[in-house]
């Protein structure tokens, strides 16, 4: 006993010892300091549109990061021009509508993986499990084949179809139900509740960190789209905004700060978003890396 | 309402999950699995959306096989993967390392880093774009004549088109890559460092011995991760090319741009879906290379 008392005391000793010491040394100062002047460089491109898009023409060129006048010129001129308007709506209205469609389904999907025994169980599990391994560039031809015969082509229902459900989304929500106790839902079902009921009121509330999450990855990745409503789309008012950018940035003589402007446009809502949610999104980004 | 009652509790059930899974079952039948096997099917014909659709067999792959600008277009989205996932694995691990051991403002620098995985691909596409610029244009090379150093031809060069496409791409997914790598970090029992400490290792030793064996499971997802994304790369590369879509003599022009070209401006459908299908496996194969790694863990 007291040999082994004098172990720990002395291993405490030694660590006392060789705790180091704290006080704010030239390697911590050198550490934050290029950690800070990585992180500047890191949101430059971004301060640089926001700034040239508060900049007149003729000081577009030089490098200075605060406008002479800063004014909003450039966004009115390109909201006035009414494009950027309607793709402003579109992707807004797409990308509500898309999320609250996942949020839905995902959840009451992953849900009944999750709390229900029945026949069929296993295969529908792998079988939605499966098509994380395909690959959306795969689909886009039979999508748009389908969307040309049953005359989806410009339509928000055309852009919205492919991603209404989403496995990512599923197998997350899946993960936290499991941590939803059994109990609840037994209590709930002798209490006279429907299974509707019981998912909608009992099961849902208690996994809303993970609901916001989802919420939040499926919104901005429906606001950032690409490739699917390029396709999709060919009247300019049905574009979203990559899309609408995308073309508007193609017209030769377009100058740089509009088309900054029309970048940030794009980019300031889901910045906004990031700011006033930020411990929630991160906490999400680990959640989805580590469980999805 | 009858027949319901008399069901036993088990049976209910039954009929619930069948119920809730109803509508899912179905889309994801007809707009996941449907298409798939379509696409499959489409790559063994030929057809051009207006014309007949006929039976070629394996035309389609002997004639991609047979396609210069496909090997082209193969190896540079190889080079993307082959560059863009060292370079942003390196990056993320290097910043993540060092903010977990900053307390100062942590919060800020995290977000600094954060914030270009906030936005869209399309819009710093064309900020970048702006960037490479020649002068007066551009900010890199009038950054450059300030110094008096001579301009760099950023996207009109065979050679510097395709780094200065894929800059972005890694630039956008270092916030989310940092953000999971602290994750990782913070999962290593303190205990470890602690035993280290007492035996007086080095920081250097503790890093090799300790921390990045004991991060692999991190790291293989990062890395599947980033590989698939840099396979599928598209956005940036459409958007900072465009008028000259995939840069001089093809010269950035990755897989997927190809197929968009082939089924959207030429609508040689089949020809397209059997480069899908290539994609396809391509990215299986990376993706089963991952469990094989986990696997022998």
């Amino acid at each position: 006993m007291a040999a082994t008392e004098e172990i720990r005391l002395s291993s405490d000793a030694l660590l006392k010892a060789n705790k180091p010491k704290r006080p704010a040394n030239m390697g911590q100062f050198l550490r934050w300091g290029l950690l800070f002047l990585g992180g500047i460089v890191m949101i430059m491109p971004i301060v640089y549109m926001i700034s040239t898009s508060l900049k007149w023409p003729h000081e577009v060129y030089n490098l200075k990061l605060i406008p002479d006048e800063p004014h909003l010129e450039n966004y009115t001129f390109v909201l006035e021009d009414g494009r950027f308007y309607w793709w402003f709506v579109n992707s807004i209205i797409i990308a509500l509508i898309t999320t609250l469609c996942n949020v839905i389904f995902d959840s009451l999907v992953g849900y009944t993986l999750c709390k229900f025994r029945f026949p069929g169980r296993y295969i529908v599990f792998i079988a939605i499990l499966s098509t994380l391994m395909i690959p959306t560039e795969m689909l886009v031809i039979p999508w748009y084949l389908m969307s040309q015969q049953f005359g989806w082509l410009d339509t928000y229902w055309g852009i919205m179809f492919p991603g209404l459900m989403t496995a990512f989304g599923t197998f997350l929500m899946k993960q936290f139900f499991e941590t939803v106790p059994d109990d609840f839902i037994e209590a709930a079902r002798i209490d006279g509740l429907n299974e509707l009921q019981i998912w909608w009121t009992v099961a849902m509330p208690l996994v809303k960190p993970a609901l916001a999450a989802l919420a939040i990855f499926v919104f901005l990745g429906n606001w950032t789209a690409f490739i699917w409503p390029l396709i999709v789309t060919n009247s300019v008012e049905m574009y979203t905004l990559p899309v609408g950018l995308s073309s508007f940035g193609d017209e030769a003589d377009v100058a740089w700060e509009l088309i900054m402007t029309g970048a940030a446009i794009s980019t300031i809502p889901t910045l906004i978003v990031f700011l006033i949610f930020q411990r929630f999104i991160i906490r999400g980004v680990v959640m989805a890396g580590l469980k999805g | 309402m009858k027949l319901y009652r008399n069901l036993t509790i088990k049976q209910k059930q039954i009929v619930w999950a069948w119920g809730f899974l109803a509508i899912p079952v179905l889309f994801y039948t007809v707009i996941r699995f449907y298409p798939t096997g379509n696409a499959i099917l489409i790559s063994f014909q030929d057809w051009n959306l207006l014309g007949e659709r006929t039976w070629t067999g394996l035309e389609n792959y002997q004639k991609l096989f047979a396609d210069p600008t496909f090997w082209k277009v193969f190896k540079n989205t190889f080079v993307y993967l082959l560059i863009g996932t060292p370079v942003s694995l390196v990056i993320s691990f290097f910043v993540a390392y060092h903010l977990d051991k900053t307390r100062f403002m942590h919060g800020f620098l995290r977000m600094l880093y954060f914030l270009p995985f906030m936005t869209s691909a399309v819009a710093m596409a064309w900020v970048w774009r702006w960037f490479y610029q020649p002068v007066p244009i551009g900010l890199f090379n009038n950054f450059l004549s300030t110094f008096g150093i001579p301009q760099i031809n950023f996207l009109n060069s065979t050679t510097n088109a395709l780094p200065s496409v894929l800059a972005p791409a890694i630039w956008a997914g270092l916030g989310f890559q940092i953000i999971i790598f602290m994750a990782g970090l913070r999962a290593i029992p303190q205990s470890y460092y602690e035993a280290a400490r007492i035996d007086g290792v080095s920081p250097w030793t503790v890093l090799w011995e300790i921390t990045i064996p004991l991060l692999k499971p991190t790291i293989v997802f990062i890395v599947v991760f980033s590989s698939i994304g840099f396979l599928r790369i598209f956005d940036h590369v459409f958007n900072m090319t465009t008028g000259n879509p995939g840069g001089p003599l093809n010269s950035t022009k990755p897989l997927v741009l190809m197929i968009y070209e082939t089924a959207f401006s030429s609508f040689d459908m089949g020809y397209a879906a059997a480069q899908t299908v290539v994609l396809f496996l391509v990215l299986l194969v990376v993706s089963l290379m991952q469990l094989l790694i986990l696997r022998d863990r």
